[in-house]
């Protein structure tokens, strides 16, 4: 089939390198509600639940009794799965239903009940009940800090930077699992030095990673997966209560932890029970909340390209969120996996987390460029800073992040790489030398870094294990070097770990170490003006961007030219007797407190081309200020109101410019040059020899202009210069004759 | 500690400084680089106490979470559990690594060893479970 040449072009588009499909709900491809979905229900004899959502006691499978007897909430349950969906979906998004009165009612209800509920929300309610149902009233973000090289020195100064650009988690993992002591160490250094009170952890095997926070090494855990079949949680290694005893064994040590789950892990591992996506990640969820857990990590995370792939898919993810939410589990928000080509389509999946805000609004935003992120690309990278941090101060929403000065980030780079380096020195490790530190400081990626001896490295990494190396001996070694703030940081993270005040549901650390939680940041949102409210301390820190322009700077540059102008007015501009001239009548800053246009064309070459290009014609110019009007219209006619031809070219300081014919009205015109920034030297000149030809009464073709819709980014500007051109205006005040020249 | 903890107490770590302390009886207060210079304390001795956790336990269940409670107290049986043992029993409950009697005699050594009867009910269980869903050693 001939296809159009718009269609040839859009076909090639890097969205249509995704991969759709048609649902499939045999096959578990249908995001919820699947005619192979239970019905949700639910009976209790002698405070037993004995049926849950189509299955008797006698067909439960493991995670069903887990659920049943760990999770159900026996008081609600009767009243909660009674009510109709449409009710309780209401009940979500209405302010005047207070939302411990919804967890209590959600602990009652089962799996396929909670998918039914929110499968009645469309994405914006979604959103509103996610404002009003997360857990913790500030909002935050967790960073991946990781790079391919397990480079400790470059990971460091990463992990230092993303905690000056705001993160209050920070995960890393490694390519090869011996390297993991390291990357531990250098993400509790490195985060404590660019801001103290971020935690962190190292994404690694289950026993391996216990063993890490035991030592004081990381300071919480994620990584402890949950599945919503029992084929698939017994493929990957556990069973409910397996992962519940792991939960109490990190709380036993004053760790942190939350789960990982997410719709389409069951679909990836080949055993979804013919059941949906969110059916099965109710059930993670519920498996979760059973634990005893205080928090979860979902929204499809790996299996976002599958989830994104079903009609609704997107939708679907954030109702995981909202299902967690519900049941008063801090959500890391996913947003963590890249899934699609299209950066529209990745924007459009982020801000759903961005606009309500999220206990952290994306469970592992790289913080390095993708191509160092070893957890195989996040949605969004280091490359998105500026991005995002527009795109908070658009809407003034906080999706945790704040702009950082680029010395700041140098700083601290520098002092996170120098404090790995007396570590190792202090250790007896491979040494760091200086031009390690340097290039950590200032590295796009890992392939800036000087290689390391492997061996070397890897040996090390396992004295830490063998010598038991704990977070209060790199405390004491970092005391001992004058790296007071870190030293203090990492002991009082030490402490923390005896209060246990940060394993309370969504629990983070302000720079003073004060807990930031459900319990005494609870999210309180009830409408308009409630709820997390950013102060104009928070304002002021998101909209602080580091290319911000100001009117002073813009007409200080207005006046930088490398041939400046100046004008004498000789007098008052009278009409023109000879048929041979051309009026070029400027606006009132022309060539005073302007003296270049947008485009960078110094005023002096903007006269001295239209000038050549008049008299390659054989046509004179006459140069005419106008004092009473910066309106491009007005310049333009009252300059061919005095010209002798009836010609006239009118021009603004910033570059815009006219032909205009004597008779015309101001807002009529033979050409006009709208887009002034685009206006070289050369299309001056061009202008020139067209007004010269319509002078002798010719009919020249018309310059052609292109539309360029990136010139709209010279609005800003163009409105201050503008602004400038009006304050110049004098009512009343005649045309005046000039003539130019250059000034040293 | 008198009486329950509420709310008001909540952080710990600001409130009762000198109360809370580590299993071995160190308080938040006096955990300092100069103890560790001492050699006084070390850094596997900065570690949570039954006593504290059982105060978050108060705390989760005043602010409405039981689940949260209930994790909290079998952690607070789990502190007199040293590291090794801890990741021994862990692995005794992923899918095929014990009989129902090896799972058994865990639950009896949580009881008498460690006092730790809630942890042992909840292996009971699991033993339970697992020979119903045939998810013991032998069962594949």
């Amino acid at each position: 089939m001939k296809e159009t040449k718009r269609r040839e072009y859009t076909k090639t588009k890097p969205v249509n390198l995704d991969v759709v499909t048609d649902d499939a709900p045999e096959a578990g491809f249908i995001t919820a509600c699947s005619p192979y979905d239970p019905k949700p229900s639910i009976r209790i004899e002698d405070g037993v639940v004995v049926e849950m959502d189509g299955k008797t006691r006698e067909e439960f499978d493991s995670i069903d009794f887990f659920i049943a007897d760990h999770g159900i909430n026996k008081e609600t349950c009767a009243k909660a799965m009674a009510m109709d969906d449409i009710s309780l979906a209401r009940m979500l998004v209405d302010i005047n239903v207070p939302k411990e009165e919804i967890t209590k009612l959600a602990t009652g209800m089962t799996p396929a009940k909670l998918m039914w509920v929110v499968s009645k929300l469309n994405i914006v309610e979604i959103m509103m009940a996610q404002m009003k149902m997360r857990a913790r009233r500030s909002t935050a973000n967790q960073g991946h800090v990781t790079n391919m090289k397990d480079n400790p020195v470059l990971m460091a100064a990463d992990a230092a930077e993303a905690a000056l650009r705001g993160f209050a988690e920070e995960e890393t993992t490694c390519v090869v699992g011996r390297y993991a002591p390291f990357n531990a160490i250098a993400l509790l250094v490195g985060s404590q030095v660019g801001r103290p009170g971020v935690i962190t952890q190292c994404s690694m095997e289950e026993a391996v990673e216990l063993q890490l926070g035991m030592r004081g090494l990381t300071t919480y855990a994620e990584t402890i997966s949950v599945y919503g079949t029992e084929g698939v949680f017994t493929d990957g290694d556990d069973t409910p209560w397996s992962k519940a005893f792991l939960a109490s064994a990190y709380a036993s040590r004053g760790i942190k932890m939350r789960s990982s789950s997410g719709s389409g892990a069951e679909l990836l591992m080949g055993d979804t029970e013919q059941k949906s996506l969110l059916y099965l990640e109710a059930r993670c969820i519920w498996i979760t909340k059973a634990s005893g857990i205080q928090g979860t990590q979902n929204g499809a995370i790996d299996g976002l390209a599958l989830s994104s792939s079903v009609k609704g898919g997107l939708r679907m993810v954030c109702a995981e969120n909202l299902i967690a939410s519900i049941l008063g589990l801090e959500v890391a928000a996913g947003n963590d996996t890249w899934f699609t080509s299209s950066d529209m389509r990745r924007t459009a999946k982020f801000i759903t987390a961005m606009l309500p805000g999220a206990d952290f609004a994306t469970s592992g935003y790289s913080t390095t460029p993708n191509d160092d992120n070893v957890f195989a690309g996040s949605n969004e990278d280091s490359n998105d800073y500026d991005d995002i941090y527009n795109i908070q101060r658009d809407y003034l929403v906080d999706s945790g992040l704040s702009p950082a000065g680029e010395e700041d980030v140098i700083r601290v780079r520098r002092r996170a790489a120098k404090a790995m380096q007396v570590l190792f020195r202090e250790l007896g490790f491979a040494p760091i030398k200086d031009e390690e530190v340097e290039a950590a400081t200032y590295a796009y990626n890992s392939a800036d870094m000087p290689n390391r001896n492997a061996q070397d490295d890897m040996r090390c990494a396992e004295l830490v294990m063998s010598e038991k190396i704990t977070g209060a001996d790199i405390a004491l070694i970092l005391k001992r070097n004058g790296f007071d703030q870190e030293a203090e940081a990492i002991l009082e993270l030490n402490r923390q770990r005896v209060s246990g005040d940060y394993l309370q549901t969504s629990a983070i650390f302000d720079r003073e170490f004060n807990p930031l939680s459900a319990v005494n940041d609870v999210n309180d949102y009830k409408g308009p003006g409630t709820g997390y409210v950013l102060d104009d301390k928070r304002v002021s820190e998101i909209s602080n961007l580091q290319n911000l322009i100001s009117p002073e700077d813009v007409l200080t540059d207005a006046v930088n030219c490398s041939r400046t102008i100046r004008i004498k007015e000789t007098a008052a501009a009278a009409a023109g007797r000879v048929k041979d001239e051309v009026v070029v009548c400027v606006s009132p800053s022309f060539g005073c407190s302007q003296k270049k246009t947008m485009g960078g064309v110094d005023h002096m070459d903007v006269l001295d081309e239209i000038s050549a290009g008049l008299e390659e014609e054989g046509i004179t110019a006459r140069f005419v200020k106008c004092h009473e009007s910066s309106d491009l219209g007005v310049i333009g006619s009252i300059g061919s109101a005095l010209s002798g031809s009836g010609i006239s070219i009118g021009i603004q300081s910033k570059g815009t410019t006219v032909i205009h014919q004597k008779d015309l009205s101001p807002l009529s015109n033979l050409e006009l040059f709208s887009q002034g920034p685009q206006l070289t030297g050369e299309l001056f000149r061009r202008i020139g020899r067209s007004a010269g030809k319509y002078a002798k009464g010719e009919v020249p073709t018309p310059i052609p202009s292109e539309v360029e819709p990136q010139t709209r980014r010279f609005l800003v500007k163009s409105a201050m210069l503008h602004g400038d051109d009006m304050r110049q205006v004098e009512r009343g005040q005649r045309p005046m004759e000039f003539t130019y020249e250059e000034v040293e | 500690m008198k009486g329950q903890t509420g709310l008001k107490d909540y952080p710990l770590r600001r409130t009762m400084p000198d109360e809370i302390t580590t299993p071995s009886g160190v308080s938040l207060q006096d955990i300092s680089f100069e103890m560790l210079e001492k050699g006084e304390i070390k850094g596997e001795d900065i570690r949570i106490s039954s006593e504290t956790l059982l105060m978050q336990a108060d705390i989760a269940r005043q602010s409405g979470n039981d689940h949260l409670a209930d994790n909290f107290s079998r952690a607070a049986e789990m502190v007199r559990i040293d590291n090794d043992r801890i990741l021994e029993i862990y692995n005794a409950l992923r899918p095929y690594r014990s009989t129902e009697d090896e799972l058994l005699q865990i639950a009896d050594e949580l009881r008498s060893d460690y006092n730790a009867d809630r942890t042992a009910a909840f292996v009971e269980e699991a033993a339970k479970v697992l020979k119903l869903r045939k998810k013991l050693r032998g069962d594949r």
